[in-house]
């Protein structure tokens, strides 16, 4: 029993992550009808967000100390953070908490990137068949990770989480289980709080505000909208930057759980549409469900038990999920009649 | 009259093509590419791409899972070169026969959707096959250690004809093992035959009939074909090229790793193809080719050639452009690809084939042949 | 002017390419006069080196680079001339090898056995490589051999753990100086009986190829000697990244070892996630949990930062042992590099140098004499102590250390407590347990 809820609430953390991607990408296909090929590229670029901001505020002085030697005879390097040379005690809090800060950079710049890619490149393919979409999307995405690459090299780059949330909570002791029978991590489970969050405001905004309204609106009969004097234009490059920016938060609280490299966009790439196709292309309560659905379905599949009775299920599960979902039910879980279907 | 002339035609730019495919060992040795391995790859790679076309090119269905086709080949040969003999003609003739029913059984299943559920549906069985080429079918794959010959392998045809030799084999044709040029003019026979394969599929009413699926499978529909069988043929096809080419890697190098059948690997065929020209038959050979170039080639690049190639600017400015430009070369040679495929996609959605018809358009208006795959190859080694 | 300029560009362009021999090198092949593949001709020998820069192994490639670029340096009679003073051997001087000053390709191996020995064969056709030295990963290893066996090209092994590379699938052309799983088992088992007791029950989580494969079993076969349990080991990807699924399992299942058969970033991730999910301080049975690393590095020390603490693993070398060697290969290559050798860096820079040694024992590059040199050549002065290339399976057999992530570390690199040290008697094994042929030593023509 303690064993499922444990991979209970792993399938749940990793779904968390999986709903959030697929959640900006089907705002992207639901608005603007875009297959984006590059939005595990925005997620890594989130991820990234946070490297960057953290390398930001760890720039170093270095001063050398004659006195001490470093094991090769040469006089020892000691290198202090900037920000702590300026802000003290306060630079070091910064560092301490620099992946959860990086959120304030994150949002800017993620909504940047996708406005700009929205104008800039996408803008000019709404009229053209979703395997061209693919395909500059796909390109993008190279783009996008070869730049990463370019600038902060080919190697993962860990983020350290802060001191006060490492370590694991003693979940079961909160249910009554008695003290040591389920514990899970904190950052893991402030993942999936924090998913869950960003998932309901997302939502919010939709329902409750004129905005979202009229994007709503747009994605159930654009022309009608279009007719009605409402620029659904700008909307919906608002509605692409909102996407990347949910992807970029995405990416940053996942970088203390797998330390970021410039391929984590395209490893979660193929994972994210699966969920999406899963859920029902263009349906968002489906990309949420489907994304927390995969996520558990992922986690119970690697259990050892599983595993001895169907032997290399846990790196299939997903994919078969998938495939036996379009094959079955095209419309996937809550998709809409009629979206996508042949 | 006029199915002569595209005959007659045809004829020509095969007679062209096998001439610039033969003589590779003469013409690549200006650019550092005549040496064995590379242009054995210009070879399989070209043979991999032309199957690809023949699916993509004309239905206009984007399958996402063709390295999965190229992993089997490469799999089924080793295996024949370690259960049988270590001749290449079995080897290619199993690959094939078994990435072919692969093909038909993936084909069936992702052809009743189409589209973008079409591409995930490949992608999806082709992450399958590679995960458990990684995992459970280890016994048969040797999953990430790759599988190889060794020498305690069975082979029974060798060992009943000839005493084994001391040492690893390598890959024969009627007892007469590879060395040197052989495995590449092997290759590159087979390029040939793929190629004139893909010409007559091209010209016959078949082709038509695929042009038709990818213009409107709807009216296709209407007029009373079922396009579904007409469809799953040409992804067979496909699939058994891709499954020639992994049997070829396999022959100029007995070894077959599950990396080939990853999505990336397929992502890579997508970017040779549209790269050269979607729907043509030289475009995808040139595409395979400039990005199997680049990638041995290109990216050998350092810093220090790409200072010398900028020693004519003033030495600020010099740094300047060679701390840019090395970026886009070497290790980096992907953001090259990457941009170059972007704008491709934006401006050039026919690929280098429609950039060369749109400039040999420019100069002249009168009709000529077909330009010569031989001078496109060699622009972009500047 | 503007054709001028032009002209120029394509001038100095072409001259760009030429000069860096891109070009020239367009298959040497019409020289069949060479009786070996790759015969040097010129008054260079090129080596090639192959290692992972990109993947899950990619930080101990970048090591290794810096090593094998030293490795030069100091065969060319550049630089402070590192182990060349305190090698047994002293047919090294400085001035190349057989009178030819060495040069060297280098390639990305990527962590994968397919684009290793593509890589390699690169450097073979299109470089002209004499030899090839690297890796990091088992898989790429006995790809490149067996490769290099065909080709008729020493193979100078880096870092390679499985038991495969020197048993099942060993080679004639490959050499391997980099210690195994095995020799791992017989070290770690006694320490860890020492430490954790005879009553344990270990989980095993196994990277899913050659060298997790055989690090997984001789770590059973140790453990279970003391009297341990095994619960049935789960396998994990290369490179998977997030472990977490993997190891939601481990506390409930009633182990109280958690052995990880991981290595680099991967080894990295599963540690540092592990303690996350608070496995440090658990108790279970009764006992503290326990997580042990069986083959560690400093990098991999330095990657996982405080989950490292207290964790044993085994080592080839540490740069803090005190032998004159040692030290003067961490003053050699700190200086240059400023961070002390890692593990990788020693074994990779002794393979080097061992080969040129060989060739110039040899009195020639002709690669069956060269095998014959290397075969069972004992040597000392590497900081290693008493080594022996055996000739049986072109195994190191020299001692094994025992380390664990240190409690207070003195400074920044101060990372791994040699705690203690498996004689070379202890771990020497007999080669026919592992079965395998080397093959003949022909030389072939590549």
């Amino acid at each position: 029993m303690d064993a499922i809820l444990a991979q209970l609430l792993n399938g749940l953390d990793k779904g968390g992550a999986y709903a959030l991607i697929a959640l900006g990408l089907t705002l992207v296909f639901g608005t603007l009808g875009v297959v984006n090929f590059a939005h595990g590229a925005l997620f890594m670029l989130g991820a990234f967000c946070a490297v960057a901001f953290r390398q930001l505020i760890t720039m170093e002085t270095v001063t050398i100390d004659p006195s001490q030697l470093s094991p090769w005879g040469a006089p020892l390097e000691i290198k202090t953070p900037l920000a702590q040379t300026w802000f003290g005690e306060f630079g070091a809090v910064m560092i301490e908490y620099s992946v959860p800060l990086s959120i304030v950079l994150a949002i800017p710049v993620m909504l940047i990137i996708g406005i700009a890619m929205e104008r800039g490149i996408i803008k000019h393919f709404y009229k053209r068949s979703h395997a061209e979409q693919i395909l500059v999307t796909f390109g993008l995405a190279i783009v996008a990770q070869e730049v990463i690459k370019a600038i902060f090299g080919p190697n993962p780059i860990s983020q350290p989480m802060p001191t006060s949330l490492r370590g694991a909570a003693d979940v079961g002791l909160w249910l009554g289980m008695g003290p040591n029978v389920l514990t899970y991590p904190w950052w893991r489970l402030l993942y999936f709080v924090f998913s869950a969050a960003i998932i309901a405001a997302v939502f919010a905004f939709l329902r409750f505000t004129t905005f979202g309204m009229v994007v709503r609106a747009g994605m159930a009969d654009r022309e009608t909208v279009g007719l009605l004097g409402i620029n659904i234009g700008r909307r919906f490059t608002i509605m692409f930057g909102l996407a990347a920016v949910v992807a970029g938060l995405a990416g940053v609280m996942y970088t203390p759980l797998v330390p970021p490299n410039y391929h984590l966009g395209m490893d979660f790439l193929v994972l994210s549409f699966v969920v999406v196709v899963v859920g029902g292309m263009g349906s968002l309560p489906g990309a949420v469900a489907a994304g927390f659905l995969l996520g558990i379905l992922q986690s119970f599949a690697s259990m050892a038990q599983v595993k001895a009775m169907l032997p290399g299920i846990d790196q299939i599960i997903i994919y078969l999920t998938a495939v036996i979902i379009l094959l079955v039910r095209p419309r996937g879980l809550i998709g809409r009649r009629g979206m996508m279907e042949s | 009259m006029n199915a002569l002339l595209t005959s007659r035609r045809d004829a020509i730019t095969l007679a062209i093509f096998a001439l610039v495919v033969l003589t590779m060992p003469v013409w690549l040795q200006p650019f550092g590419a005549a040496y064995p391995g590379l242009m054995q790859k210009f070879a399989i790679y070209a043979i991999f791409a032309i199957g690809f076309n023949i699916l993509f090119g004309l239905t206009g269905y984007l399958s996402f899972g063709h390295a999965a086709f190229l992993g089997v080949g490469s799999y089924t040969a080793v295996w024949s070169f370690k259960l049988l003999t270590m001749d290449a003609l079995p080897a290619i003739a199993f690959a094939i026969i078994l990435s072919g029913l692969l093909a038909v059984v993936i084909g069936y299943l992702s052809l009743r959707r189409s589209g973008i559920y079409f591409s995930i549906l490949t992608l999806a069985f082709a992450q399958m096959c590679y995960n458990l080429a990684y995992s459970v079918l280890t016994p048969i794959t040797n999953g990430e250690t790759s599988l190889q010959l060794n020498l305690q392998d069975p082979r029974i045809i060798d060992s009943a004809l000839a005493p084994r030799p001391a040492g690893l084999p390598s890959a024969s044709l009627f007892g007469h093992t590879f060395s040197g040029l052989q495995g590449f003019y092997f290759c590159a026979v087979m390029l040939l035959i793929a190629f004139f394969i893909a010409q007559k599929i091209f010209a016959s009413p078949f082709g038509m009939m695929l042009r038709g699926i990818k213009s409107n499978q709807t009216r296709m529909n209407y007029t009373g074909f079922n396009t579904r069988p007409y469809a799953l043929t040409a992804f067979v096809i496909s699939g058994m090229y891709a499954g020639l080419a992994g049997a070829l890697l396999a022959v100029t190098d007995p070894l077959a790793g599950a990396e080939r059948m990853q999505w990336t690997a397929s992502g890579e065929v997508v970017l040779m193809t549209i790269l050269g020209g979607v729907g043509t038959l030289t475009g995808p050979v040139l595409g395979a080719w400039i990005i199997k170039y680049f990638e041995n080639i290109f990216s050998a690049f350092n810093e220090q050639i790409v200072s010398r190639f900028f020693d004519f600017l003033p030495a600020g400015m010099h740094d300047v452009v060679v701390a840019v430009a090395s970026k886009f070369v070497g290790e980096g040679w992907n953001l090259t690809l990457g941009l170059v495929f972007v704008l491709i996609v934006v401006f050039l959605p026919g690929g280098i084939m429609e950039g060369v018809r749109r400039i040999t358009h420019m100069f002249d208006k009168s009709r000529r042949a077909p330009p010569t795959p031989a001078r496109l190859s060699t622009q972009p080694a500047e | 002017m503007a054709l001028l300029t032009r002209r120029r560009l394509l001038q100095t362009g072409m001259a760009g390419i030429i000069g860096t021999g891109i070009a020239p090198m367009m298959f040497t092949k019409g020289a069949w006069a060479q009786e070996f593949c790759n015969n040097p001709t010129g008054d260079t020998v090129t080596f090639g080196f192959n290692m992972p820069l990109t993947g899950a192994y990619a930080d101990e490639g970048a090591d290794q680079q810096r090593a094998l670029t030293l490795a030069v340096e100091h065969l060319n009679g550049e630089g402070d001339g590192g182990l060349l003073p305190t090698f047994s051997s002293k047919s090294l001087t400085g001035k190349g090898v057989l009178g030819k000053k060495v040069a060297y390709v280098t390639g990305d191996d990527q962590t994968k056995a397919d684009a290793g020995r593509d890589s390699a064969r690169r450097m073979i056709e299109r470089d002209g490589a004499i030899m090839i030295c690297g890796a990091s990963s088992s898989a790429v290893a006995i790809a490149e051999q067996a490769l290099c066996q065909e080709m008729g090209v020493i193979y100078m092994a880096g870092l390679t753990h499985s038991n495969d590379t020197t048993g099942k699938d060993k080679k004639k052309y490959g050499f391997r100086h980099f210690f195994n799983a095995y020799q791992s088992g017989i070290a770690l088992g006694p320490v860890l009986g020492e430490a954790y007791g005879k009553d344990r029950v270990a989980y095993h989580l196994t990277s899913d190829y050659t060298w997790g494969w055989t690090q997984e079993e001789s770590m059973k076969n140790a453990t279970e000697a003391l009297g341990w349990k095994t619960i049935t080991p789960v396998r994990t990807p290369v490179g998977a990244g997030d472990f977490s699924q993997y190891l939601t399992p481990v506390l409930n299942s009633g182990a109280d070892v958690l052995i990880l058969n991981h290595y680099g970033f991967d080894g990295v991730n599963s540690l540092t996630q592990a303690v996350q999910f608070g496995m440090k301080d658990k108790t279970v049975n009764g006992k503290k949990f326990e997580i042990v690393l069986p083959l560690v590095s400093d990098l991999m020390a330095k990657g996982a930062g405080e989950a490292m603490k207290g964790v044993y693993g085994t080592s080839n070398w540490d740069w803090q042992l005190k032998d004159a060697a040692s030290a003067a290969f961490t003053k050699s290559f700190g200086a240059k590099y400023g961070q002390p050798p890692s593990q990788i860096a020693h074994t990779s820079y002794v393979q080097a140098l061992l080969y040129a040694d060989a060739c110039e024992r040899a009195g020639t590059f002709y690669p069956p004499e060269v095998i014959k040199a290397l075969e069972g050549f004992e040597f000392d002065g590497m900081g290693n102590g008493p080594t022996l290339y055996r000739d049986t399976d072109h195994q190191c057999f020299k001692d094994v250390l025992v380390v664990q992530g240190k409690r207070a570390p003195t400074n920044q690199y101060d990372l791994l407590d040699v705690v203690a040290t498996a004689s070379k008697e202890s771990v020497t094994y007999d080669p026919a347990i592992f079965g395998g042929e080397l093959g003949p030593d022909t030389a072939a023509m590549c």
